[in-house]
């Protein structure tokens, strides 16, 4: 009986906390954000999470938005859509958020989106896949660049070097999927035809035989391989190993350091599209996005000590977008903030630059992405590019 | 006949990392009739430890050493720690011992080391040996030449001494082993050691090929594992033979037939193997003697 009463005791002075924590706050704009911290997708989330807090952080240092403070409410939801879907409940009818900037994963951001779309509060996700912002929903939007685009960009460089015919080895797991699907569809709109196509499992260990079969394969001119994980950089190896001499290009998934250390000197003369900021040191001091990726990498790797990735990026990319439109309304009015995210024009961010419109709730075009190829080492831009 | 060729050299680098990881299941096996679903961890620390130590400025040869005593240390810890302790219990009670000690050591290899893929240089060279059209790594004939080593040595250890007697002998009998002197608890614990060096020795050296990183295990204990069973489980020349043949299978099967469908070919076949054949290629069918 003791034990329960001094139970109660203790959950009425949390609660009581807990109120006058929410009435103080009721001051500060409040952003949700439902991410996958911990799991297995936490290489997502876990930047982003990082990301969010340094620049919510910084913004109120320097007075807020519009006078009024941010205030971040994070839930991870372990990369579990359930779990995402209860958070971004209770984040629209416990917290009264404004707007949400999250979902790590495709999956979390679809099981959300209905949320968003009834409670009528706009929804910034950070997620890959097309289907989020195809067809367009009201309150969603997202900042990442697409599997669809580095398709485009990876045919759009093989048409300039005059090269129609590729063999596709993709990988069985979810982005290697996903990315062959996008580049089968949108191939012939872009003028390439697919001669053959291979694939293997995630974690095969040897990819010689389907290797082989592309070699064999009159007619072939260049070979792409969607793909995550170290079955590239296997692929990569092979590929030497075999010494198959047309030219090779890896996917955006692959666009780390790590990578090429993996393949070793077999990487040199790969082709992949990527994010400027990757390659921030290596803009030439005249691109428009060169500023935004410096500092952004800066202040990620001095506050963090972790080298900086893309997803971290997208999260910078959201919240921007989010704040600007929350300047741009002078007010945090759902609807009037949703009408100006959809108003975004010539916001330059770590993932290109960003036009929205009633029709495209992403904004980017192929310029998000630059062609790299392997040499010495290193990254080096594609001049054109 | 280039590609046919091509095809037996990936055979061959597949099967026998199959191989190697397989012949980890067989010492285990032999001494305590438990089927070690670990033991695809103990080839993860075998490499992902040798990267670290490296890493930290060790030189390559000493970080194998060290990799390969450390992984021992871990295999007798958990037949110390986990399976002893559980003794008394059936071989499915001490199997989930096994697959949660499997899923620890992976949990703790993901925040001692990290999330990342790593590989390590090739003993010869990344330069391929041509012959008739088709190229082979040498490092894959190091793993092979490894497998054929560790199979002789096994053999000779459980044939030729009074060690590998005793090892047969808890085997059998545990009770009888025991009335007749052998410290049956030493010979089991023995076998666990033996078996996680095999695996780190494993893991060291398919590295530079497969690649490593905290979660390799899981799915070379699985292909091991059915390499093993294909070979007849606890026959040594058996997990070597089975690791060869399903690595053929699914090279020829991703060559000739169709990369999609490569995994099922090989495990149908297995399936009518064992259907046909229960205990395996080499493995002798249990006799009870009354």
């Amino acid at each position: 009986m003791r034990v329960l009463h001094r139970f109660t005791v203790t959950a009425a002075i949390a609660l009581l906390a807990l109120l006058s924590a929410a009435h103080r706050a009721s001051a500060e704009i409040k952003i949700g954000a439902v991410l996958s911290v911990s799991g297995p997708a936490s290489f997502l989330g876990d930047p982003e999470k990082k990301t969010l807090e340094i620049y919510v952080d910084e913004i109120n240092a320097k007075g807020g938005v519009n006078g009024q403070k941010l205030q971040l409410v994070v839930y991870d939801d372990a990369g579990s859509a359930e779990n995402a879907r209860t958070f971004a409940t209770r984040l629209v009818e416990e917290d009264k958020i404004v707007a949400m900037v999250g979902g790590s994963t495709t999956g979390t951001t679809l099981a959300m989106i209905q949320i968003f779309e009834d409670a009528k509060i706009p929804f910034i996700s950070l997620a890959g896949a097309i289907q989020i912002v195809e067809p367009v929903h009201k309150w969603i939007f997202k900042t990442p660049h697409t599997d669809k685009m580095a398709c485009e960009k990876i045919f759009a460089d093989l048409k300039s070097r005059n090269l129609t015919t590729i063999a596709l080895i993709s990988g069985t797991d979810a982005f290697g999927k996903s990315m062959r699907d996008q580049c089968v569809a949108v191939a012939p709109k872009a003028g390439i035809s697919i001669a053959l196509e291979e694939n293997y499992g995630p974690r095969d260990s040897d990819m010689t035989p389907q290797l082989t079969n592309i070699r064999n394969k009159a007619g072939v001119q260049a070979v792409v391989n969607p793909g995550f994980g170290q079955g590239p950089a296997i692929v990569t190896r092979n590929y030497s190993q075999l010494g198959i001499k047309l030219p090779l290009y890896q996917s955006h998934g692959v666009a780390s350091k790590q990578f090429i250390e993996l393949a070793g000197p077999a990487a040199e003369g790969v082709r992949l599209p990527a994010a400027a900021l990757l390659i921030a040191d290596k803009l030439p001091s005249n691109d428009p996005q060169k500023s935004v990726v410096v500092n952004y990498s800066r202040t990620y790797q001095t506050k963090t000590g972790q080298p900086v990735s893309t997803f971290g990026g997208h999260a910078y990319d959201g919240l921007m977008i989010l704040v600007e439109a929350m300047q741009r309304a002078k007010s945090v009015d759902t609807s009037k903030v949703r009408d100006e995210i959809e108003r975004t024009k010539g916001y330059i961010g770590t993932g290109g630059i960003v036009n929205m419109s009633a029709t495209d709730h992403m904004g980017l075009d192929l310029s998000a992405f630059r062609m790299l190829e392997i040499n010495g080492g290193d990254w080096m831009l594609v001049p054109g590019t | 006949m280039a590609e046919l060729l091509q095809f037996i050299s990936s055979g061959l680098t597949v099967g026998a990392i199959y191989a190697l990881v397989a012949l980890g299941f067989t010492l285990i096996y032999k001494a305590s009739d438990i089927i070690n679903f670990a033991q695809g961890e103990f080839v993860m620390l075998g490499g992902m430890t040798t990267v670290f130590v490296a890493l930290a400025g060790v030189p390559l040869p000493f970080a194998a050493l060290i990799a390969i005593i450390v992984t021992t240390a871990i295999g007798l810890a958990l037949h110390r720690f986990a399976i002893e302790p559980a003794r008394g219990a059936g071989p499915v009670v001490l199997i989930m011992i096994t697959i949660g000690a499997s899923i620890f050591l992976r949990g703790v290899a993901q925040i001692v080391f990290d999330r990342r893929f790593h590989s390590l240089p090739p003993l010869f060279g990344a330069d391929p040996i041509q012959f008739g059209g088709a190229a082979i790594l040498p490092q894959s004939l190091v793993v092979l030449a490894s497998a054929t080593a560790i199979v002789t040595l096994l053999w000779l250890f459980i044939d030729r001494t009074l060690l590998g007697k005793a090892v047969l002998a808890t085997a059998a009998n545990r009770l009888a082993a025991r009335l007749i002197g052998v410290d049956t608890r030493r010979i089991v614990d023995f076998s666990f050691a033996v078996s996680a060096a095999i695996g780190a020795i494993a893991g060291i050296l398919i590295t530079p090929i497969a690649l490593t990183s905290y979660d390799v295990g899981t799915l070379l204990a699985l292909k091991g594992f059915a390499a093993a069973m294909l070979g007849g489980i606890g026959s040594a020349l058996g997990a070597v033979v089975g690791g060869l043949l399903i690595g053929m299978m699914e090279a020829f099967a991703a060559g000739y037939f169709s990369s999609n469908y490569k995994d099922a070919v090989a495990f149908l076949i297995i399936l009518v193997v064992l259907v046909s054949i229960p205990q395996g290629l080499f493995g002798r069918a249990k006799v009870e003697r009354v």
